[in-house]
């Protein structure tokens, strides 16, 4: 069974938690377990997030989410359209951040990892950025 | 996310209910800061029994809160933390900062030990 959607929404913080919920009741079709269900909300968080705080600097745009899965393999994609990330493998370092006065942990790419089991990374700068993620589900 | 504080002996023990993230961790750093101050606390035991879902933003409050307390002389400890919880703490290193417990209780008496020494 193929199945996706793509939704778009601002850019604002209060839509973090909307876009991991969007993405936890698209693939509860499959009848994920809650630690997978968790692991999804948690990448998509942190994504969204990024996009929000890095791509966009908190300064407003349009943040793109799109689920897929077919039979137990989902994937997610969060896109936006901001400032792009000029160097990917050091902001994929655990613990970089570019914006330690936020008190961000720097640890978004290495949860994404370490939750999902693929994670990719395109930018471009003054492009934008788009993280692609999979995961198998283990149930049947 | 609703936080609800007290304190006992300057320790100041924050009990947060719903989920943290970069939305709502702006509100939980305003309002411990602010109960910090106001209280004369030293120290922090927060308790994540009720704490449905965290990511990362978690992570930069609670070491920003480490800062903020070591100023101070004092410490933080985490009581009931979820598995997940305690999995996000563990990658960030943070299980290596400051002590997790099973219940409030055991947080609260290992901060009060610390705090007549």
């Amino acid at each position: 069974m193929k199945n996706q959607m793509r939704i778009f929404f601002d850019a604002v913080s209060e839509n973090e938690a909307f876009a991991r919920l969007v993405a936890a009741g698209f693939f509860a079709q499959l009848n994920p377990t809650l630690a997978e269900i968790t692991d999804v909300k948690t990448a998509v968080s942190e994504a969204v997030t990024n996009a929000i705080i890095h791509g966009y600097e908190g300064k407003g745009g349009t943040v793109e989410l799109f689920c897929a899965y077919d039979e137990n393999r989902l994937q997610i994609e969060v896109a936006d359209r901001g400032i792009g990330i000029p160097n990917i493998a050091q902001a994929m370092e655990p613990l970089y951040t570019s914006k330690p006065e936020l008190e961000r942990s720097g640890m978004g790419f290495t949860i994404m990892e370490t939750f999902m089991d693929k994670m990719r990374v395109e930018s471009i700068p003054h492009f934008g950025t788009r993280v692609y993620m999979e995961k198998d589900l283990k149930t049947e | 996310m609703e936080i609800t504080w007290k304190t006992l002996d300057h320790i100041l023990m924050v009990k947060i209910c719903g989920d943290i993230d970069h939305h709502t961790c702006e509100m939980l750093r305003q309002q411990v800061d602010q109960a910090l101050e106001s209280t004369n606390s030293r120290s922090i035991l927060f308790s994540f029994a009720q704490v449905s879902f965290m990511d990362s933003s978690g992570i930069g409050v609670l070491i920003g809160r480490y800062k903020l307390v070591q100023r101070l002389g004092g410490r933080i400890a985490v009581a009931c933390p979820s598995d997940r919880v305690r999995e996000i703490f563990r990658l960030s290193a943070l299980d290596k900062l400051f002590p997790f417990f099973e219940t409030e209780e055991a947080a609260l008496a290992d901060l009060k030990g610390g705090n007549q020494k």
